[in-house]
């Protein structure tokens, strides 16, 4: 106890381990944050759920907030719902039916066109489907007739797929994509110049009319923008920030876990093998010398491979392959010296039994070297828990930082040009992997006095 | 069936079994592929590893001694000037040494070949390969800077860190002191008095980073799709591909036994202590 307060009030005077205590904290907050407000059960539901949860969202778009270090904004993403009342909704009644008017208003100020358009259709009924009209308003009084369609359960209508529409606009505005051609600005194609949309309210209107009197329909607009939240979407228009959310308690959980697992084994072993020494001592050498030759990263390749990808089964593998470590044998020679000290002697006198002398009196010796050890090498176990995801072996259902950056790689984000995606998950293991090795050597310096003289 | 059990030899013994495996192992009988074929056709593993390994070694042999010999430089010259801005600077940046290879290796990626597009992504070399021999190996060549780089930048903070911790505690001895006194130029202080002593310990810590190393190969190589050993084994992952995955592996943990002995010799070589008989002949 003495030992930690000490350590802590000596910490105050590195600027890097008051850095590295500051985001170590910082992580915990998150890490604690992620876990109450998405449960694991949800995360992975989240995670693993596909288009029908994350429909609304674009595909591989960068963060909202790079807009604010563009000069051209791109567009943010226009959700409208009837349902919740985002739609001015007018109801007439009609001999077997009633014609029911949604008009979805928005302020468009953005210099690039939507990714794309989606319409989607709730209706009730319970024989004949309700039809449906739906007409476009730009800001400058144009308007265009975008379809006519009896609508079925679980319809929708994409605009960029229709090929009427298609036809329509290639008569009426010119030979562009739907999501161009609706935004575009006609003064500025005139003379052969780049398109630019037009800036403005639109109006997309719809009438639906409906041949029973229970029937309802409501509908959905979403205009998928090129930017979106604090993370972006991935390729499967699932939001990022899930993933990065919850890579961090599984980041920390692994290097704690593993790097606590294996020092402290690590340092029982090596002290049982000192004190008992003969045989004891010479299989836990050999062991390690063999140990030490066999590569970690492939084996656990093998065992992900062969056996199961769960994230604990590789947790107890790495703790397993990792006791015998090339600690064992710094940690053999403090031992060695302290065996030989008066204090033990006097221990064996009064009659200390064997655990007693490991426990209580070796063990407490080496906790200066152990304990920056212990820090430094969490980072380590991060990244391999990273390194393993990135070779496609990461646990199958849990979201990881190592996981966001094989998808990104998988799916050529290098390539295209998509940075945020392999940025924002190197940039958060990178300052956890910091944060950790900035505070460990700083306790190295502390508890090692020889390496702070120079 | 009996008959196909026997010649498999699966009626021995498991302990039989094992050491049978342990003799094919040494003598690199590797078996069969089941999917996985070698650029020139075959389905020996054997002979679709040694096919890759030649690169393996070429990069991270490379990348390896460019590191020892620029680390030890660097440390050398920041020793000589403790507390310098420069000293700090690799002072502050130790900790980065945190992240492995691959990590360093995207980022390099995304610099220099996805935004400023001067340097491949990866690969061997240019598609399709030249024909002379001279602008093959410069093709080579520009496609390794990148993965030697990354190799470099993740382990040269910490090991210039450490080194230079290691000749401060050096310089400070005694019998540096007295030499400084003789009048010995800086030079032959430096390296009969300071880089004599430590060598065998910097030698350690670096066979320590060369295993290291090694064992990132497979994720190295496939960020940086270098054609070498550990894609190998990352594609025998990919298409479940068992002799390949065993067999990579076993040449792997050869590379690492071959690695530390090596080392060994080189202990001895600089350190005259550990030769055995060493001190009868004096």
């Amino acid at each position: 106890m003495e030992l930690l307060r000490d350590t802590l009030r000596e910490l105050r005077y590195y600027p890097s381990a008051v850095a590295g205590l500051i985001i170590i904290s910082l992580l915990t907050i998150f890490s604690i944050y992620t876990v109450i407000a998405i449960p694991y059960e949800e995360a992975i539901t989240l995670w693993r759920g596909g288009e029908n949860i994350w429909y609304r969202l674009p595909r591989t778009v960068p963060p909202a907030w790079t807009n604010f270090f563009r000069a051209k904004k791109l567009p943010e993403s226009v959700i409208l719902d009837s349902r919740q009342g985002q739609a001015q909704r007018s109801e007439k009644a009609m001999s077997d039916g009633k014609q029911i008017t949604m008009n979805f208003e928005f302020d468009f100020q953005y210099d690039a066109f939507p990714d794309d358009l989606s319409l989607y259709f709730y209706p009730t009924y319970e024989n004949k489907a309700p039809f449906v009209s739906v007409t476009w308003f730009m800001p400058d009084g144009r308007e265009l007739r975008i379809t006519d369609v009896a609508v079925k359960r679980g319809g929708a209508f994409r605009f960029g797929q229709d090929e009427k529409l298609a036809r329509r606009i290639k008569r009426k505005i010119g030979d562009y994509p739907a999501n161009v051609a609706l935004f575009l600005d006609p003064a500025s194609v005139e003379n052969g110049g780049e398109p630019t949309p037009l800036k403005g309210i639109y109006r997309l209107e719809v009438v639906a009319t409906t041949f029973e009197p229970e029937a309802n329909v409501e509908s959905e607009l979403i205009v998928y923008g090129q930017v979106y939240g604090i993370a972006g979407t991935d390729h499967l228009r699932r939001d990022l920030k899930v993933a990065l959310m919850w890579g961090a308690p599984v980041a920390l959980a692994f290097g704690l876990l593993a790097a606590v697992g294996t020092t402290v084994t690590t340092m029982i072993i090596a002290a049982v093998g000192v004190w008992f020494g003969g045989l004891v001592d010479e299989t836990i050498q050999r062991v390690t010398e063999v140990n030490l030759m066999l590569p970690l990263l492939p084996i656990l390749i093998m065992i992900g491979t062969f056996y199961s990808r769960s994230i604990w089964v590789i947790l107890g593998a790495t703790i397993v392959l990792s006791i015998f470590g090339a600690s064992i044998k710094t940690y053999r020679a403090i031992f060695l010296q302290v065996r030989e000290s008066p204090y033990i002697e006097a221990a064996q006198a009064y009659g200390a039994s064997d655990v007693r002398i490991i426990f209580r009196y070796l063990i407490p010796r080496i906790l200066p070297v152990l304990i920056p050890n212990l820090v430094t090498l969490i980072p380590s176990f991060v990244f391999l828990e990273a390194s393993l995801a990135v070779l496609g072996l990461g646990d199958p259902i849990l979201p990881t930082w190592g996981k966001l950056i094989q998808d990104s790689l998988a799916n050529g984000a290098l390539y295209k040009g998509l940075y945020y995606w392999v940025l924002e998950p190197s940039a958060l293991l990178m300052v956890t992997g910091l944060g950790f090795a900035m505070l460990g050597f700083t306790l190295d310096r502390i508890f090692n006095p020889r390496l702070r003289e120079v | 069936m009996r008959l196909e059990e026997k010649r498999l030899g699966l009626d021995r013994p498991f302990v039989v079994r094992s050491f049978l495996f342990l003799r094919n192992a040494l003598t690199l009988r590797l078996g069969f592929a089941e999917r996985m074929v070698s650029d020139a056709g075959s389905r020996q593993v054997r002979l679709i590893i040694l096919e890759r390994l030649p690169t393996t070694l070429l990069l991270f042999g490379t990348a390896d001694l460019l590191l020892f010999f620029l680390s030890v430089f660097v440390a050398l010259v920041l020793s000589r000037q403790y507390g310098s801005f420069w000293d700090r600077v690799f002072v502050a940046l130790s900790p980065t040494s945190a992240a492995p290879g691959w990590f360093y290796g995207i980022f390099l990626i995304l610099i220099f070949a996805s935004w400023l597009r001067i340097l491949p992504f990866g690969d061997l070399v240019d598609v399709p390969p030249p024909e002379s021999r001279v602008l093959y190996a410069l093709s080579v060549l520009k496609h390794m800077i990148l993965p030697t780089m990354a190799i470099i930048l993740s382990a040269i903070f910490i090991s210039v860190y450490s080194w230079r911790t290691f000749f401060l505690i050096y310089s400070s001895e005694d019998y540096v002191e007295l030499a400084r006194a003789k009048g010995l130029s800086g030079r032959t202080i430096e390296r009969r008095y300071i880089l004599r002593p430590t060598l065998p310990t910097i030698i350690t810590s670096f066979a320590l980073m060369v295993i290291s190393l090694w064992t990132g190969a497979p994720i190295f190589e496939t960020v940086f799709n270098w054609p070498g050993l550990g894609r190998t084994l990352f594609q025998a992952i990919g298409l479940f591909d068992i002799p390949v995955i065993v067999g990579s592996t076993v040449i792997f943990a050869y590379l690492l036994a071959i690695t530390v002995f090596l080392l060994d010799i080189l202990y001895a070589l600089v350190d005259p202590r550990v030769r055995i008989g060493g001190g009868h002949k004096q």
